[in-house]
């Protein structure tokens, strides 16, 4: 198979306008004669969906909550980048264009973020268009706020919960279209096959998730943005329901599975406290922007800690170690997430972890120190120039409030401690994947007809994502771009007439699916699926999370192969497939991450290098950093399904041209 | 962490097989749950417990797990996502709760929000409602106009926010005596109100979106207030009474 | 579309619910300012004056109507919201933790006002109808004593007296006792022979009340002390008005859309006083009546 990625000629600032002016387009009067299936609908899937009613399309829409508005997109923080120059600070599309391809390590496809850069500014102007409340200032105009691995402040946001506004905003417009009859929506179905007929995506098996009920739909074009794969980690900060099983279905059917091992792991986020936990919860980056994150210099004391034997405040300054600080003087707490979370691991792994869990993993996010500095700035400014050090500290406390009040009550619900007395306990967790589908510049995957958006390809990030970089990538394709593309691709269906859904393509379709349920309802194994799930999360934590290396991800390979045949003998699903029947649904999404665990630990393991998000142990330099190998692994590893063994995937190269970059080593020191 | 113990409840939760089935409290003893553990750990707990023993595991909403999609729901020893409030329950952790506890959990009841299985209700009204007009009614050809053309004074784009903060989980439905969705159908009125995005539909959409509330056989709001206290956003009545007013407005018209 | 809504919706009920109960609010002023005239000592003559002019002067009389329809119009409105919301919840929780999250006077709307309902029927029955349609409803009178003896006299419209001595209840009544006068319609005095209004008594609407509270007649033949039964009752039922009011006041700004963060306070603080003054105020007169008033 030849990938072709279908990146248009000219100059960077040209292809995506030029490109777009030369695409085919459907007349409005044969929109309504063609069907499109959208499955999920996050950001990237609400706005397509909605984008194509709108332009005259029959559009289906899937999503397995109880409703569209509830997609993962919502739980976004942080907020949304775009490259306005509101602040007058030298942004442009360019910058915002380099930033993401430094920030992905070099490892993206240069015109996909050139395209992304260019359309940032659009998405602003809709979403404000749509009554989305971003932040303001006094004046009435929007504010904004910077963000990790920049140098300009582009970030747009709504308080901390941008995702939900955003989310919202497309959802509103999603839902004009349902009520104008333009967008039917499915609302708990979750699709469970690709129907592919003479090689063209054609339709989907969906699963309407309250009778069981098995559903053909056909469609000219079927888009799939279903997000992430995070969860194949068991605990990341992903929703419960989020799964790779529609991306990894389509990939079964032929579509190429791109960069599966760049995996994006979120340093501040609140430690695994037990073996029950099911979920784990993201405390904003910016809180780094005040916190100083150590460990204990000893590990006796790290020991004494976990044991409840020492209290934080009782380590003395000179026995804590701030480690961020120490080895990256000049970002300090601000080191990009990748390198951040590293190094939590290293000193936890070094036996400073301080979180008495079954891991001892988690490390201190202490606001003592901007509690002082604060609370002496604010006695400053209200004239009292000889605070005592209580007027300091309440001070101080006051002012963390005003700015992250909303945060540290959520950790004190969740953890049971008070943040602004003792430091916040911290560690890494899975949080967003930048490996995907493999698209071509029109996002489609290699099935023609089948398009893939959102987190669920693998275009822009490369081997890293910068903060607030993920909800402009949604929104971009769905909006901006997929309307496009689609469109050029069916410009060659008008003729094509309905799809029929009783072809022997469904209808095998169909067979294959319930056959899949059959087997786990007739299973009567012994263990949950929650358990295997652990077990399967465990060991893409330890041997294919934040330090990988050959040995590791050999043995992971091995031991996924294992667990999926225990999977499978032994797994236990209660119910029937013809009712509401949580278990199926977790069964069969576990199948597909167990598929998809192992394909990670392939593709970690054949790219022999260091680059963002995915630090090989073998491949650093002298002061521990991640080590790149342009020469040999500047490429997109795309693999290709070959039945049931995973192992016998074949792997596929897109090379990657930096045409307008220069590549250069990715230094925060 | 460190104060976290185990305790040993009782669980009397409502069953129910599907949507025509006459459902039941039934009675559960889940020992050594520990007091670190989330509400719905606790009931992942439970149901590893019932799939073991070869029952029949609890079906209930969830999926964030961060208080922000909505998604959950349960009535908690009386109260719409339990005892804490500004939570949903998916943020609700066990050390709100003593060894030995006995803790009720039955589905939101409301005629608009069917049982659909166990726990687990059907929240479809709410999306109707939406559809009736809780949009602007622009295309999304990104040729609108500069997002800075219109400066919006920051105390409505403050106060938009705040009502659109709502996570449409229907706690305020659950809540309220009446089964009233006013809260949420006004939070919804409230932000495309005060901007000006929304002020060119405001007529219609108030309309419109109050008739498929009353549509859907929601109650009525008798102001008793117990749906901003049970919003675990904190979604002011405020956005009542101005759903009340543009109502009033669009009815004169 | 704009004109149905107006009638049919959920929110239009609530603007009928607010607008009349706001109204019955300024009535309950109105009347509570009538009333407090019970506590003025030898002040029968101006309270009847009064309830004469609330009676049949035309703008009172508007008013009045206004009064009836917004009391018929809040308790079929009132009735109409408590089925739709019945309805809206068809099963119950098996637990439920109200009063976790909104107050008792809020929640119990419905009972609160269908027993001022049954207090302002029986309340009816008792003045207002006697006021309105009894025959036999006393006409005022005054006791002065004449070398000695004591003579009744009926107090006219016009300042003037009339010997109750020589009025009979009827014309047939007088045509048998030959009484010198007769009274017909109620109030007027009418010349027998002349047939010819003489004059008009005011209804006693004073004794009437005053009567009620001290009664010492037995309830339905059973219950003794029936005054004292009259007051409890009384005094329980603006108890129960208070409570109605303390959410109902505040409760129908909201309605009408008329809160923000700097009247509602002082709404909401009024509304608390007007719920808590008025029904003492008006609770205190029978309880006069029945214990002080000799």
């Amino acid at each position: 198979m030849k990938l072709d990625s279908k990146i248009p000629e000219g100059h960077i600032s040209k292809k995506w306008t030029d490109y777009k002016d030369h695409l085919k387009l459907v007349a409005p009067n044969n929109r309504p004669k063609i069907d499109i299936i959208v499955v999920g609908t996050g950001l990237a899937g609400a706005s397509a969906a909605a984008s194509l009613g709108e332009m005259g399309y029959n559009v289906k829409a899937f999503c397995y909550q109880d409703s569209p508005r509830r997609a993962h997109s919502i739980a976004a923080q942080g907020g949304i980048n775009a490259a306005k120059n509101y602040q007058n600070d030298g942004d442009s599309v360019f910058r915002l264009f380099y930033d993401t391809i430094k920030g992905g390590d070099y490892r993206a496809r240069e015109a996909n973020v050139h395209r992304l850069a260019e359309v940032s500014s659009n998405i602003i102007d809709q979403c404000v268009a749509q009554g989305v409340p971003f932040a303001r200032e006094y004046g009435g105009l929007l504010d904004n706020r910077s963000f990790g691995g920049t140098q300009v402040q582009r970030t747009f946001y709504a308080a901390g919960q941008t995702g939900q506004q955003l989310l919202l905003g497309a959802y509103s417009a999603l839902s004009r279209q349902i009520g104008l009859g333009r967008v039917k929506m499915f609302n708990r179905h979750e699709m469970l096959d690709l129907v592919k007929v003479d090689g063209k995506a054609r339709g989907i098996i969906a699963r309407n998730l309250i009778t069981g009920e098995l559903e053909r739909h056909s469609a000219h074009a079927v888009i799939i943005a279903t997000g992430g794969y995070g969860n194949v980690y068991f605990l990341s900060t992903n929703a419960m329901g989020s799964n790779v099983t529609a991306g990894w279905k389509i990939h079964k059917q032929g579509a190429l599975f791109a960069n599966p091992c760049f995996v994006q792991i979120h340093p501040t986020c609140i430690p695994v406290h037990g073996t029950n936990q099911a979920k784990l919860t993201l405390m904003s980056e910016s809180l780094r922007n005040s916190g100083r994150i150590w460990v204990p210099k000893k590990k006796e004391d790290a020991a004494a800690i976990r044991e409840g034997k020492l209290k934080p405040t009782q380590i003395a300054e000179e026995d804590r170690d701030y480690y961020l600080e120490r080895k990256y003087p000049s970002f300090g707490n601000l080191a990009p997430r990748d390198i951040s979370s590293r190094a939590a691991k290293e000193v936890c792994d070094a036996g400073h972890g301080i979180e008495s869990n079954d891991t001892n993993e988690g490390v201190y996010l202490d606001f003592s120190s901007e509690i002082q500095n604060k609370g002496k700035q604010s006695a400053y400014a209200k004239g009292n120039h000889n605070p005592t050090q209580e007027e300091i500290t309440k001070l101080g406390k006051q002012w963390l409030e005003e700015k992250y009040g909303n945060l540290f009550a959520m950790y004190q619900k969740i953890t049971d401690e008070n943040p602004y007395e003792t430091p916040m306990k911290i560690y890494p967790a899975v949080h967003y994947t930048m490996g995907g589908v493999w698209v071509d510049y029109n996002l489609q995957s290699t099935i023609p007809g089948c398009f893939v958006a959102g987190e669920a390809n693998f275009s822009d990030h490369g081997a890293n994502r910068l903060g607030a970089s993920a909800l402009m990538q949604g929104l971009a394709d769905g909006y901006f771009v997929l309307p496009y593309t689609v469109s050029n691709y069916l410009a060659d269906e008008i003729r094509t007439g309905k799809i029929s859904t009783e072809t022997q393509e469904f209808i095998d379709a169909e067979n294959n699916v319930k056959n899949t349920i059959d087997r786990f309802l007739n299973n009567n194994g012994t263990k949950s699926v929650d358990h295997f799930h652990k077990r399967l999360g465990l060991i893409m934590w330890n041997k294919v999370g934040m330090g990988r290396n050959e040995a590791g991800l050999k043995q992971a390979i091995e031991e996924i192969a294992a667990l999926k045949e225990e999977f499978y003998k032994e797994v236990r699903v209660p119910g029937s497939s013809d009712e509401l029947n949580p278990e199926l649904e977790k069964a069969l999404r576990v199948a597909d991450f167990i598929d998809l665990g192992q394909l990670m630990a392939m593709d970690a393991l054949q790219r022999k290098e260091s680059c963002g998000g995915h630090f090989r142990e073998e491949y650093q330099d002298a002061e521990g950093e991640t080590l790149r190998d342009d020469e040999n692994f500047s490429f997109v590893s795309a693999w290709q399904y070959n039945g049931n063994d995973i192992t016998k995937e074949e792997l596929h190269k897109e090379e990657l041209k930096y045409e307008f970059i220069k590549i250069a080593a990715r230094n925060y020191k | 962490m460190s104060s976290a113990k185990n305790i040993n409840i009782n669980l009397k939760i409502w069953r129910q097989k599907n949507a025509k089935a006459k459902g039941s409290m039934e009675t559960y003893k889940l020992n050594n749950v520990s007091t670190a553990s989330s509400f719905l750990e606790m009931l992942d707990q439970l149901n590893e417990q019932l799939i073991n023993e070869k029952k029949e595991p609890v079906a209930f909403d969830h999926d964030c797990r961060e208080g922000i999609c909505g998604m959950c729901s349960l009535y908690i020893n009386g109260r719409a996502h339990g005892p804490d409030t500004g939570t949903t329950t998916c943020q609700l952790h066990m050390r709100k709760f003593n060894d030995g506890d006995t803790i009720f959990i039955e589905p939101w009841r409301s005629k608009a929000f069917p049982v659909v299985k166990d726990l687990v209700v059907d929240r479809s009204a709410f999306d109707r409602i939406q559809q009736a007009g809780g949009f602007v009614s622009v295309n999304t050809s990104g040729r609108t106009i500069d997002a800075n053309a219109i400066p919006i004074p920051k105390e409505d784009a403050d106060k938009a926010f705040m009502a659109a903060a709502c996570i449409g989980c229907g706690a305020c439905v659950a809540s309220c005596k009446n089964g009233s969705a006013m809260l949420f159908v006004g939070a919804k009125v409230s932000q495309y109100a005060l901007l000006p995005q929304g002020k060119v539909e405001a007529t219609q959409r108030v309309l419109n979106m109050v008739r498929q509330m009353d549509e859907e056989g929601f109650g009525n709001c008798t102001n008793t207030g117990a749906c901003e206290v049970e919003c675990p956003k904190g979604i002011s009545l405020e956005n009542i009474a101005r759903m009340n007013r543009e109502y009033l407005k669009a009815s004169l018209k | 579309m704009a004109k149905s809504a107006l009638l049919k919706s959920s929110l239009a009920k609530k603007y009928w619910m607010a607008l009349t109960g706001l109204f019955l609010c300024l009535f309950l002023a109105g009347h509570l300012a009538g009333n407090l005239q019970l506590l003025v000592p030898n002040n029968a003559l101006n309270f009847n004056k009064y309830a004469l002019f609330m009676t049949s002067n035309p703008a009172v009389k508007l008013l009045s109507y206004l009064t009836y329809i917004s009391i018929l119009f809040h308790a079929i409105d009132g009735f109409l919201l408590t089925y739709q919301n019945i309805k809206a919840r068809p099963i119950g929780y098996a637990k439920s933790n109200p009063s976790a999250n909104s107050s008792f006077s809020s929640r119990n709307m419905a009972v609160l006002g269908t027993l001022i309902l049954v207090f302002i029927v029986t309340h009816m029955v008792n003045f207002w109808a006697k006021m309105h349609f009894d025959k036999n409803m006393p006409l005022q009178t005054i006791t002065i004593e004449v070398m000695g003896q004591k003579q009744d006299l009926y107090l006219t419209t016009n300042e003037g007296y009339m010997p109750v001595s020589q009025v009979a209840k009827s014309y047939e009544e007088a045509t048998k006792s030959g009484a010198q006068m007769y009274i017909e319609n109620r109030t007027e005095f009418f010349n027998t022979q002349a047939k010819v209004k003489m004059g008009e008594g005011y209804k006693d609407l004073y004794k009437l009340t005053i009567d009620f509270f001290k009664s010492k007649g037995k309830l339905f033949n059973v219950i003794p002390n029936e005054g004292l039964v009259f007051t409890i009752l009384y005094v329980l039922s603006m108890a129960v008005l208070g409570f109605h009011l303390l959410h109902g006041f505040q409760s129908a700004f909201q309605s009408i859309g008329l809160n923000n963060s700097s009247w509602t306070p002082k709404i909401k603080l009024f509304g608390k006083l007007f719920a808590i003054v008025v029904p003492i105020l008006f609770a205190i007169i029978p309880v006069y009546i029945h214990f002080f008033l000799k």
